[in-house]
């Protein structure tokens, strides 16, 4: 039988929460820098994919840390945020931008390799028929990189709903606000009596990750077939 | 329709410089694999950016590094039919045909979109996607794409290469009976004579990354005859087939053929290599052949080691490549009487 504290549902919802807001501000993000990265050649092009796929190879401790040092009261964006009376640290939007900057490079490998997948020759049929670099991308490029989309977007929710050691670096462990699923199972592993709660977290976790890869796979298919 | 270019690209060890002139409505680019003609293409419709040179169509400037002029390809009105239709498999038949169409102007507008799906016969496929058709199929709709995205050029480049013989002379019609209905000019790229032939009036030949010559595809056929290991293709179309002794008997202008592979279809077209036609110089009372025709030499000429020998059949005209000790022996001149001989078996149906 699953036993939950009030506290636990809460953390449910947040950390759903955080996972769909992470996922979807970085869709554009990451479908600009894989489409610059698959179809542009330009001057510091390996560097910018070496920063793209930086957060993959460092610990998300120290990301955490990085983001701490950036958006801290006396960091170089917290400042300017705290004069416009944005706080960001410590509060469930900073979990979001942890759970963003780790996934982020799952998203773009993903779509991009969506993108490498498509017929160069279809990209120049649709610009000699009369469309513009824009109108291709929105026509030709956007529907053919949706399974590669639909793959990083599954991928990211996920690595989302797992974010840990950035997350609680730059919004804490605080109940209620900004403890999700990972960090309350943490809370209970150190503490005797609640192996119950933690053991029921974790089957919500392995849940979540089940119907997101479900999803995933439907999705996929569905494509497959109208494709 | 005038194309005049000089253009210079290179890729590492390749490179290309052309310079040309070529105007018409049916014009080809022949070259062999790897020789510029696709790099030249993608400079024309401005998928390619040159080094260096100038481009102009019918005047107009679409290209000038001296002048810092570049149009970009969506405004340039060149279409293109590739070797792979390269449709759009998440649209259908419709929508692949009408992408271009929709983007552009209205001022030029001028080809009828259900006269075209009637001229591919593409009635029965508009709602389908395009993941089930075949191979011709889908050339077809991407022909009708590019076509009704009115433009003024339209660049086929190797677009029958991907079809195997049967389909090729199937698609070809196609090709030219809708640039010419539409009154569409063409550049149509090959390493086929046959299809050059076939497709094109005047034709720039490309080799090594120059235009190393301006001729006409049967020109070309001509010079090249010598030096090919089929010799020169003889199209001969012909009518009205009838079946006769376990062959087809066809009509070929005032003519009759006696063909092993034939059909009942009531029109075809068959390849017939000139060295697959032996001359004798009298009447041979009994011959292998089935067919012996009395012909006229119209004129000889040198290709390579050998010589043409053009000929008149009442009229049809048929090209024979002999050695210079055979032309001498036979005494052949022009305006001297003939007997070609030729085998059921050697005449290949095309269509």
């Amino acid at each position: 039988m699953l036993t939950f504290a009030p506290s636990d549902y809460e953390a449910i919802t947040l950390s759903a929460k955080v996972a769909v807001t992470a996922t979807l501000l970085s869709l554009p993000f990451g479908f600009l820098l894989a489409y610059l990265v698959t179809f542009l050649s330009f001057r510091g092009k390996t560097i910018l994919e070496v920063f793209i796929n930086l957060p993959l190879t460092l610990p998300p401790v120290v990301i955490g840390y990085f983001l701490l040092l950036l958006l801290g009261r006396n960091g170089l964006l917290g400042g300017l945020l705290e004069a416009a009376g944005i706080r960001i640290i410590f509060t469930w939007k900073a979990a979001v931008i942890a759970s963003a900057v780790v996934g982020f490079p799952l998203l773009v490998r993903s779509i991009r390799i969506g993108m490498e997948s498509i017929d160069r020759q279809m990209i120049n049929v649709s610009r000699s028929l009369g469309a513009r670099w824009h109108d291709t991308l929105v026509t030709v490029i956007l529907p053919l990189s949706m399974r590669g989309i639909i793959a990083g977007s599954s991928l990211m929710f996920a690595r989302s709903l797992g974010e840990f050691g950035a997350t609680i670096i730059v919004a804490g462990n605080i109940p209620g606000v900004t403890q999700t699923i990972p960090l309350a199972i943490y809370d209970y592993a150190g503490s005797p009596g609640n192996e119950q709660v933690a053991l029921s977290l974790c089957i919500v976790s392995v849940v979540l990750s089940l119907i997101v890869l479900i999803l995933h796979e439907v999705a996929g298919r569905k494509l497959a077939g109208s494709g | 329709m005038e194309i005049r270019a000089a253009v210079a690209k290179r890729f590492g060890e390749f490179a290309l410089d052309a310079s040309f002139t070529v105007s018409g409505e049916r014009i080809g680019l022949f070259g062999e694999s790897g020789s510029g003609k696709s790099t030249l293409v993608g400079m024309l419709a401005g998928l390619l950016q040159p080094d260096g040179g100038e481009i102009f169509l019918d005047g107009e400037c679409l290209f000038s590094s001296a002048r810092h002029i570049n149009v970009p390809p969506e405004q340039r009105r060149i279409a293109i039919v590739f070797q792979q239709p390269s449709l759009f498999p998440h649209l259908s038949v419709k929508s692949n045909l009408l992408y271009g169409f929709r983007r552009s102007a209205p001022a030029h507008r001028t080809i009828d979109f259900a006269e075209l799906v009637d001229a591919l016969r593409l009635e029965g496929f508009l709602d389908r996607g395009v993941g089930n058709l075949s191979g011709g199929e889908k050339q077809r709709v991407s022909l009708g794409r590019a076509i009704l995205s009115n433009p003024r050029l339209l660049l086929m480049d190797e677009p029958l290469s991907a079809l195997d013989d049967q389909l090729k002379y199937q698609i070809i019609p196609y090709l030219r009976i809708v640039s010419e209905r539409f009154g569409i000019p063409y550049l149509f790229i090959s390493h086929s004579l046959v299809e050059m032939r076939l497709m094109a009036d005047q034709v720039l030949v490309v080799a090594g990354g120059a235009i190393a010559g301006q001729t006409t595809a049967e020109e070309l056929a001509r010079d090249r005859m010598g030096q090919s290991p089929i010799g020169y293709i003889n199209l001969i179309r012909v009518t009205d087939p009838r079946r006769r002794d376990g062959m087809y008997a066809y009509r070929w202008g005032e003519v009759e053929l006696l063909v092993s592979a034939g059909s009942d279809q009531p029109e075809a077209l068959f390849e017939l290599s000139s060295r697959d036609i032996i001359l004798c110089k009298q009447h041979p009372e009994a011959i292998s052949a089935r067919n012996l025709l009395t012909c006229t030499v119209v004129k000889t000429f040198a290709s390579g080691s050998r010589v043409g020998v053009e000929l008149s059949c009442h009229g049809e005209r048929l090209l024979v490549e002999v050695v210079d000790e055979a032309a001498t022996e036979l005494g052949i001149t022009a305006g001297c009487e003939i007997f070609a001989a030729i085998k059921a078996a050697s005449f290949r149906r095309l269509a």
